[in-house]
């Protein structure tokens, strides 16, 4: 049996933000668990740029962006084991492991850190009918096979679904000499980056469809095509719209999905809108001890956010080994009227510093205010020329309105238009 | 080459037959034309292990089938393939359906299931708590079960290599021809003879048939959808749940698979095209709303695939399994639809005695009947993993991280005899690809190993053979 004070699961940009900060508030006996061959995480196939432009001030590729903390993890002397994926954790947080090194790995932690990214949605859970031929992948899938691997996937593409990842893929397969087709979104908006919208897609010509969803995929061996329908506002594709698309190759984009097979095992509380754990403003979790960060609580659109979130979460399980938490009085959150959800679920009132609500809203609004509302009176408005639900929000809790809270009171945001 | 038997069609009745015949000793091939074994009926179908109750009695089905349940718990424990003896229950919604289990029960006491028994709302809800409260009685069968329907397949043919088959694949009969001594069987480019032939190849058995002049045969593929819902919603089914039958087959099913998801399907619609393996959104969407009758809280959050495979429907409506009329060397063992996966070992054994009315086969001394389980890492204790990898550092390694399947499977997966070629092969042995991610992260990790061992370059791995490539030229 090993022993460390914090188990940190995942050494992405989450889990190697969370190590350094907790080693910065004094905890020496840190070990990161990866399950890929190195640090990194999906920073590492993210060749293209936009990265850090919050965090450092400067605009990094992905993997420039892990590398910063990779040798910061080096240079703090930091233990990681790669290659190594985490089965279980017990009750007692007792972290098991496998590697082809050391064979099982029974690791006790004082503190277990998650932060295991998330995953894309495959075919299946979007119920799309077809065939079963080659060519239908993720775009992240597909994005390995350019980026790292070497290969392309595909000629003739169509992507179903906007977020950034199938932006950032229509540039890519388009600069690797594909000839992507069209870019199909359910919904009325897109969910990625504008950014995204415009340097990948308008700078290329290609064209977005919005309100519109591939209903057939053709071909026996390898696809051959896909057959395109516009939608109605109950996301039904309307008889008439359809048209077919030639095409060896679908890319799907449509929505990532925290991984959370760990974190349900042990048994803590989920949040069925973020799909991730349900956590307090230092971002622990139900299960004393275990705290959660990045792409497994919930789903960012901008890695620096993910740093900045990991560093609470880094410094939480600090304060917790070192025995510096203080009695906890929770008040709630929660997203209304707009608001899809908020992170944290729970803020402990005795808290002694200012806390960060991150909130996103479930459609695009123009000229709308996010107001916060503590026990049904309003406390703070902003006025948002724009808010959309690819980018995500945050308001500051200060620490004088937090000590005028009470116990079990209730912390509400909403949109106003 | 020459062979005794060549068994066409490597699905689970031809494989099985193959086994069979191979505890004589004679030469044997089992003749696919995929690029690999359980590519066809096998691979797509409901899982079950009937008890068989549905078939009228007298009718080849009706014997078959409960011959073949009763073998099906011993072949599978010496296959090592995961078998559950889980029961089924048919549900009744109506007055006229409870009385239909009435004669269903009637049915089942005439050819033979033992145990069968009609249990009140009360037992059934007690028994099955997720069932719809309009749910009024149901038969309950215990003979009943499930089972991994392509696993049995490979083991099968697994073991007739081990015992001295060969499995020639990617060989699509194109040609027979019979000297009256011999057949000699071609594809087109390449040959071999033969002695006897096997006609086990499903949905083309009237084609295959027809090489002979044999056009007695009329299969109509019958194609059924379902889908596959995540482990998470496993619990909701504990029993194969069947509603009353019609005309066209059994109904949609509720029911546990051996790997504890939950599969729901399948429609049913005859077709023409015997490659039409695609899904559609209104059988999908029907299948649904019809599976909701059995148990409402069912929605498609869950669903993480799902599929087509094609029954081979013959207008003859009952099983064929017999010597052609033009050559009593030419066996059909055709129209092996519902319930053909529970009457397979015992069609197995009926076309080996047939063989054995004409000739006179050796037994082989030293013929294998087991095939060892492969190793499953997932099943496994802790101390029982820590003693795999110490012993082979390749199971220290996951590769799917939604199955926990380690590099160690994937790489026995592919040594096996007659092992995996391509990635669905991979998924097919081990699982690796088949959970909520459908094989997002793996699926390259899948195609650089298979590329690795099979010493060719990762553009030539293919999703299941021919032009089913998955990746093109290197990037600029």
């Amino acid at each position: 049996m090993l022993n460390y004070d914090i188990v940190v699961i995942g050494g992405g940009p989450a889990g190697m933000a969370a190590a350094l900060k907790a080693k910065e508030c004094g905890v020496d006996s840190i070990l990161i668990l990866e399950r890929a061959e190195t640090l990194g995480g999906i920073l590492e196939q993210c060749i293209h740029t936009g990265f850090g432009l919050h965090y450092f001030g400067e605009e990094l590729s992905g993997p420039e962006y892990a590398d910063r903390f990779i040798q910061l993890v080096d240079k703090q002397k930091i233990e990681y084991k790669t290659d190594t994926m985490a089965l279980e954790i017990t009750q007692d947080n007792v972290v098991y492991a496998i590697n082809k090194k050391d064979g099982l790995l029974e690791i006790q932690a004082k503190a277990v850190i998650l932060a295991m990214g998330c995953r894309e949605r495959p075919r299946g859970a979007l119920n799309i009918a077809g065939t079963r031929a080659s060519g239908v992948m993720s775009a992240g899938t597909a994005q390995k096979y350019v980026n790292i691997d070497g290969y392309m996937p595909g000629k003739k593409v169509v992507i179903l679904g906007s977020g950034d990842i199938g932006l950032i893929m229509a540039r890519r397969m388009t600069l690797e000499g594909a000839e992507v087709k069209c870019v199909c979104e359910l919904m009325p908006y897109s969910s990625g980056l504008t950014r995204n919208i415009v340097q990948c897609l308008d700078d290329f010509n290609i064209p977005l469809y919005l309100s519109c969803t591939v209903i057939d995929i053709h071909g026996k061996e390898r696809v051959e095509g896909v057959t395109i329908a516009d939608v109605d506002e109950n996301r039904r594709p309307i008889p008439g719209s359809e048209r077919f698309i030639e095409c060896d190759t679908l890319l799907l984009s449509v929505g990532l999905i925290p991984e959370n097979e760990l974190t349900r095992a042990v048994g803590i509380d989920l949040d069925p809108v973020t799909s991730g754990a349900v956590v307090d403003e230092y971002r622990e979790t139900s299960h004393k001890g275990v705290f959660a960060c990045g792409n497994v609580l919930h789903v960012h659109d901008l890695v620096d956010y993910v740093t900045l979130e990991s560093q609470t979460a880094g410094e939480g399980a600090a304060r917790y080994v070192l025995g510096k938490t203080e009695e906890a009085e929770y008040v709630t959150t929660k997203g209304v009227n707009g608001v899809r959800y908020i992170v944290p679920q729970k803020v402990n009132i005795k808290n002694d510093g200012d806390v960060k609500l991150y909130f996103r809203v479930g459609q695009v609004y123009k000229n709308a205010k996010t107001v916060v509302k503590y026990n049904g009176e309003e406390i703070i408005s902003k006025k948002r020329p724009r808010l959309a639900p690819g980018e995500m929000e945050s308001v500051i809790i200060k620490n004088d309105m937090l000590k005028g809270f009470a116990a079990d009171g209730v912390i509400e945001i909403s949109v106003e238009v | 080459m020459n062979y005794d038997v060549a068994v066409v069609g490597a699905g689970v009745i031809g494989s099985l037959i193959a086994r069979e015949l191979c505890r004589y000793n004679i030469k044997v091939a089992l003749v696919e034309k995929n690029n690999d074994m359980a590519t066809g009926t096998s691979k797509a179908n409901s899982a079950i292990v009937h008890a068989g109750f549905d078939a009228k009695p007298g009718t080849l089905k009706a014997k078959l089938n409960v011959e073949g349940t009763a073998l099906m718990p011993e072949l599978c424990k010496t296959l090592g393939v995961p078998f559950k003896p889980v029961g089924s229950l048919v549900v009744a919604f109506s007055d006229e359906e409870v009385e239909t289990l009435g004669e269903l029960l009637e049915r089942g006491k005439a050819n033979g299931v033992p145990g069968l028994e009609i249990y009140d709302a009360a037992k059934l809800r007690e028994v099955e708590p997720f069932i719809s409260e309009n749910a009024k009685a149901a038969l309950w069968a215990p003979t009943a079960g499930i089972v991994c329907p392509y696993e049995l397949t490979i083991a099968a043919a697994e073991n007739a290599v081990v015992n001295g088959a060969d499995f020639i694949r990617n060989f699509e009969v194109k040609k027979i021809g019979f000297d009256g001594n011999e057949f000699t069987v071609s594809n087109g480019e390449n040959e071999f003879k033969t002695k006897y032939i096997i006609n086990a190849a499903g949905v083309y058995c009237d084609e295959i048939a027809a090489l002979i002049g044999d056009t007695s045969i009329h299969t109509i593929p019958r194609k059924g959808e379902y889908m596959l819902c995540d482990k998470s919603v496993g619990h909701l089914a504990k029993h194969t749940i069947f509603q009353c039958p019609s005309k066209m087959g059994k109904g949609v099913l509720v029911t546990p698979t051996v790997d504890g998801n939950l599969l729901i399907g399948p429609s049913a619609l005859d077709i023409e095209d015997k490659e039409d393996f695609a899904t559609t959104a209104a059988a999908l969407s029907g299948i649904l709303e019809t599976a909701k009758k059995s148990v409402p809280s069912l929605t498609t959050r869950e669903v993480i695939t799902s599929f087509a495979g094609l029954r081979a429907h013959c207008t003859r409506d009952d099983f064929i399994i017999e010597p052609s009329e033009k050559n009593s060397r030419f066996i059909n063992v055709a129209g092996i639809e519902s319930p053909g996966l529970s009457s397979a070992p015992a069609i197995a054994e009926s076309v080996r005695d047939i063989i054995l009315k004409s000739a006179s086969f050796e037994e082989k001394a030293d013929f294998n009947p087991v095939r060892e389980e492969p190793v499953r890492f997932r099943h496994m204790t802790n101390e029982e993993r820590k003693a795999l990898i110490e012993k082979n550092p390749a199971y220290g390694q996951i590769i799917c991280r939604c199955e926990t399947i380690t590099e160690g499977e994937i790489l026995d997966a592919i040594h096996a005899p007659a092992g995996a070629r391509d990635v669905d092969g991979v998924k097919r042995r081990t699982r690796a690809g088949m959970g909520r991610c459908q094989g997002g992260f793996c699926g390259s990790k899948v195609v650089e190993i298979l590329a690795r061992e099979l010493g060719v370059e990762i553009n030539e791995i293919t999703k299941f053979g021919g032009n089913s490539k998955i990746l093109y030229e290197r990037t600029k």
